[in-house]
């Protein structure tokens, strides 16, 4: 049996959020009532011109120069050229063979591998309209009439191609997670694949393992999440391999991901693909990305998770942990300010990915609706270093404080969870313990240590369970041996 | 010729300035010609006499309040392909019937904000593409100076209404000639701007990067009149020139003398009409004896410009003409599926000169294709901008004639689309390289049809352009009239 390698590609589309549309002064608002957000550029009436939007530029370069692409000074707009009935000009305005940003990569580790995918281009381009098919079942062919919706046309479209660099299902799921994560740390986009402002085409072949020249490969379309392009490449993969194992051969075609089956099905072959006809835009002219243009976008880019994510391994923090406040920008932002306040990197660390998480989880809310603040964890990281909160009893304080109870002095107060940390008010319990437990006491006296155990039972039974444990423990020891 | 309708526009705004007429009568005047003329001629597609009779009475308003501008109260006409909002646009095209625009081109809102008055919209081959204005889906307009020949095209309809009177003035629009044709074959002044200098937003695109709107007049002053309302930057055409307008009229009345005259041999063929040849090298010899200094140039990739040109228009005429599919507005022929509806309404609504030049486009632009067709027709126009650039350092203008004939008649030639072509063989460079050029009359050929002369300038030298064409309208001295224009026609 042949050995196969997989050989991967993914054609990432991001929708850019910016005030207006890619060519007209429309807003971009995707919960506004159909065909409201409309004018006669964006409808392609008769005698509209196009006029590129700065700030998706902007937006654009942006995600270009976090992939470590070359900025183009000199690129071009094309047609792109299809009839469709949602697209209104009845031809896209997109990049060809001079994109904005050329030539990049992004690093990324998965399956404990560190890796690079080379990123070939990012290019602008538009979106179309919406249609939705009435009548039967939704489908295209059993419609009896179909609705547009033009909202969303023109709406600035970013397209991001790697190279075919990626091997595995994993590569490719961790590659679409830090590509989601870089877009939404630049601010460009909410990148949410379940909504559409973030799609996948995947491109899948095989080759024997060995072998330097690439084999037929399919597109995959319709991967509406992470978890759906790690099982769309899987299912590619196995089909792949039975078709060549039985002699058979792969068709170049695109392929449609189905949730339901959880299987790809043929939705075109090559032969029936489309001549886009692609043709420099007579009605833009060359974009000119001067060195002070790109100069300003460097200057703009926020820190980015690769670099925040080696920012938190050094502080100690495990792989996890990091990548989920790296993942989401918010607990990320609550973790750095608790440290910059003073607080525990690990200890803030664990309380942010472990209480604060699940919390968030069951009670169904945003961080930002939380009562807690960054000098929130300090101050509580304080309590259990100075001995009066058990680590225990600060995870109960922290439930309080993210209930609104107030802050973690208020809490633990309130909630009667503060340990007795005074020697004085200790002493006079452990000497009352003591004296209760002569018999213990002689025992631990004359060198054997099993009694401790106990009679520290017996301080905390006596004080309700307040006492500092560490602190009670060091005292019997020491008045043993007086 | 005391009628009002036969005014210049600067005779016009005297009057309307002095309070000797007004608005409104110079519209009455033009209604009345058109209503004599308009049988005969077909121009205009759409007289709005409502709105026209509205503006008139703002722009009177406006004079009397002493705010009035050179275009103010002056009755104009629209090339159909124009976008006026309200009004019916249909680029002569079934595929647009009923159409009825929400929004106006920035060229019209820009007359319209000196309160011109829009007397109506006229005919045009559809969608531009032709020389006779024979390819309208609304019929044939012919030309006030013979009923029987063609008025050029494809702005014949704004060509005759300015010849016949029934407009002082008129906006076409030039992707080949089609303004300077038009105009020389109706004996009136056309005007091609530079590419850029007036906004194409609203202007119903053929081939973006060679359409550009441009004045029809009877006389060169009046060119510079329309051509300052319109012409400027436009935040709404991201193609349209940046830069300050030249001043116009800075050498109206400077003459010739010194002046360097390039006359082309590429562009004086044997095969032209002989008395257009006459009519254009005596004119040479009168700018000659003005004090110009006439030098013979070179320009010998233009042999190969209406070749590229007929692979570069309709390659975009192909994508810009793919928005008429029956979904959102003009014409719908239903089908059984979306795919039969697009192509049912295309195969109903474009006439057959639109469809054929959809499918070379098409064809031009297809993979395996693109090379040898669009990307050497790209490459011929690089040729064509150098070898005028190369001219430019010798000379300061170029002439030619405008058409190689006169008016021809209706149905000669619209059976040999090649023939047709060929009309627009000297006016065609000046689209490719995006300078200006105009036509002015000169004189009449043997069967008393007018001959026009083209002077072409380098980019943004319209200046240096209508110094020469001022010139070249004094020793030309054309004051013959169409026969339609006269008060013999009732």
């Amino acid at each position: 049996m042949t050995e196969y390698e997989a050989v991967i590609g993914i054609e990432t589309h991001v929708e850019l959020q910016t005030n207006s549309k890619m060519f007209c002064g429309c807003a971009v608002d995707f919960n506004a009532e159909a065909n409201t957000v409309v004018c006669p550029v964006c409808l392609a009436l008769p005698g509209a011109l196009p006029v590129p939007n700065a700030s998706a530029i902007d937006g654009i370069l942006s995600i270009g120069a976090a992939l470590s692409c070359e900025l183009v000074e000199h690129s071009l707009f094309h047609r792109k050229n299809y009839f469709y009935p949602d697209l209104p000009k009845n031809y896209q305005i997109s990049q060809y063979d001079v994109p904005l940003c050329a030539d990049g990569h992004i690093d990324i580790v998965a399956d404990g591998e560190p890796f690079r995918i080379g990123i070939t281009r990012v290019h602008m381009e538009e979106d179309t309209g919406k249609s939705t098919h009435i009548g039967d079942d939704g489908r295209i062919r059993a419609a009896s009439h179909s609705l547009l919706d033009f909202n969303r046309a023109g709406v600035p479209l970013v397209e991001i191609v790697t190279e075919p660099d990626i091997r595995t299902a994993e590569q490719a799921r961790v590659y679409g997670a830090e590509l989601q994560m870089i877009v939404r740390t630049l601010g460009v986009s909410d990148a949410r694949l379940e909504e559409g402002s973030m799609r996948f085409d995947v491109n899948v072949s095989l080759r024997p393992v060995g072998q330097e020249e690439f084999g037929t490969r399919t597109e995959v379309k319709n991967v509406n999440s992470l978890r759906s392009m790690y099982r769309a490449i899987e299912f590619e993969i196995a089909r792949q391999t039975e078709v060549l194992d039985s002699g058979g051969t792969i068709v170049q075609e695109t392929r449609h991901w189905n949730e339901d089956s959880q299987r790809t099905t043929s939705m075109r072959s090559k032969e029936d693909s489309e001549d886009y006809r692609y043709f420099q835009e007579p009605d833009l002219l060359p974009l000119h990305i001067d060195a002070a243009w790109s100069a300003r976008v460097y200057a703009a880019i926020p820190e980015l998770p690769a670099i925040r994510r080696s920012r938190y391994l050094e502080t100690g923090i495990d792989m996890v942990t990091a990548g989920v406040m790296v993942a989401d920008a918010g607990l990320g932002e609550l973790f750095d300010a608790a440290v910059a306040s003073g607080a525990d990197p690990k200890q803030a660390a664990n309380w942010i990915t472990g209480e604060v998480v699940a919390n968030l989880r069951r009670t169904e809310r945003q961080l930002a609706d939380l009562p807690l603040s960054a000098e929130h964890l300090t101050q509580l990281d304080e309590m259990v270093s100075a001995g009066s909160l058990s680590a225990t009893a600060a995870k109960d304080v922290l439930g309080g404080v993210m209930d609104g109870e107030g802050s973690p002095e208020q809490v633990a107060q309130s909630r009667d969870l503060l340990q007795i940390s005074d020697t004085g008010a200790l002493t006079t319990e452990v000497n009352t313990v003591l004296a209760d437990n002569e018999d213990a006491v002689d025992k631990m006296r004359s060198g054997d240590m099993k009694p401790l155990g106990f009679l520290v039972g017996q301080v905390m039974k006596a004080t309700g369970g307040k006492a500092d444990p560490r602190m009670v423990s060091e005292l019997i020891r020491n008045s043993v041996k007086e | 010729m005391s009628d009002l309708a036969d005014l210049s526009i600067t005779s016009a705004h005297e009057l309307l300035d002095s309070g000797e007429t007004s608005s409104s009568e110079l519209l009455d005047a033009v209604l009345k010609r058109a209503g004599i003329t308009e049988s005969h001629l077909h121009a205009y597609l759409t007289i709005d006499k409502a709105g026209a009779a509205e503006a008139a009475a703002r722009a009177d308003e406006r004079i009397a309040a002493g705010d009035g501008a050179q275009m103010t109260g002056i009755p104009i006409a629209l090339k159909d392909n124009m976008v006026t909002k309200g009004v019916e646009t249909t680029c002569s095209s079934k595929i647009l019937s009923g159409w009825i625009p929400p929004y106006d081109g920035t060229a019209v809102s820009r007359l319209k904000e000196v309160d011109a008055v829009t007397v109506g919209k006229t005919n045009l081959d559809e969608f531009a593409m032709g020389s006779s204005t024979e390819n309208s889906a609304y019929g044939v307009t012919r030309n006030p100076w013979d009923t029987e020949r063609v008025p050029g095209g494809s702005s014949g309809g704004s060509a005759a209404v300015v010849a016949a009177g029934s407009a002082f003035a008129a906006l076409g629009s030039d992707t080949g000639g089609s303004v300077r044709q038009p105009a020389a074959l109706c004996g009136v002044v056309g005007l091609k701007p530079t590419y850029g200098l007036v906004s194409r937003y609203g202007l119903i695109a053929f081939a973006s990067s060679l359409d550009q709107i441009g004045p029809i007049t009877r006389s060169v002053e009046d060119a510079v009149v329309v051509l300052e309302a319109i012409a400027g930057h436009d935040v709404m055409d991201a193609t349209s020139y940046r830069g300050a307008v030249p001043d116009f009229r800075a050498g109206l009345s400077a003459g010739v003398a010194g002046l360097r005259v390039g006359v082309a041999a590429e562009l004086l063929r044997d095969d032209m009409q002989p008395e257009v040849l006459a009519a254009t090298r005596k004119m040479v010899d009168q700018l000659s004896d003005a004090g110009a200094a006439v030098r013979q140039v070179s320009l010998p990739s233009v042999e190969y410009a209406l070749s590229a040109y007929y692979l570069i228009a309709p390659a975009e005429a192909s994508a810009n003409l793919a928005r008429f599919d029956g979904v959102r507005y003009g014409l719908r022929v239903d089908g059984e599926t979306t795919e039969e509806m697009m192509a049912r309404t295309r195969a109903e609504g474009f006439g057959p000169e639109v469809i054929r030049r959809i499918l070379l486009g098409t064809y031009a632009l297809s993979a395996g294709y693109y090379d040898a067709f669009y990307g050497q027709a790209q490459r011929v126009r690089t040729l064509v901008r150098r070898d005028f650039a190369a001219a430019y350092e010798n000379v300061d203008v170029l002439v030619s004639p405008t058409s190689p004939t006169t008016a021809f008649s209706v149905g000669e030639k619209s059976t040999d689309p090649i023939a047709m072509y060929y009309s627009d063989v000297c006016t065609i460079p000046s689209n490719l390289s995006g300078d200006p050029a105009i036509s002015v009359p000169i004189g009449l050929d043997d069967a008393g049809l007018p001959i026009g002369f083209q002077v072409m300038a380098p980019s943004l030298g319209e200046p240096v352009l209508f110094q020469a064409a001022a010139e070249i309208e004094r020793l030309a001295d054309f004051t013959a009239r169409p026969r339609l224009a006269t008060s013999e026609v009732t």
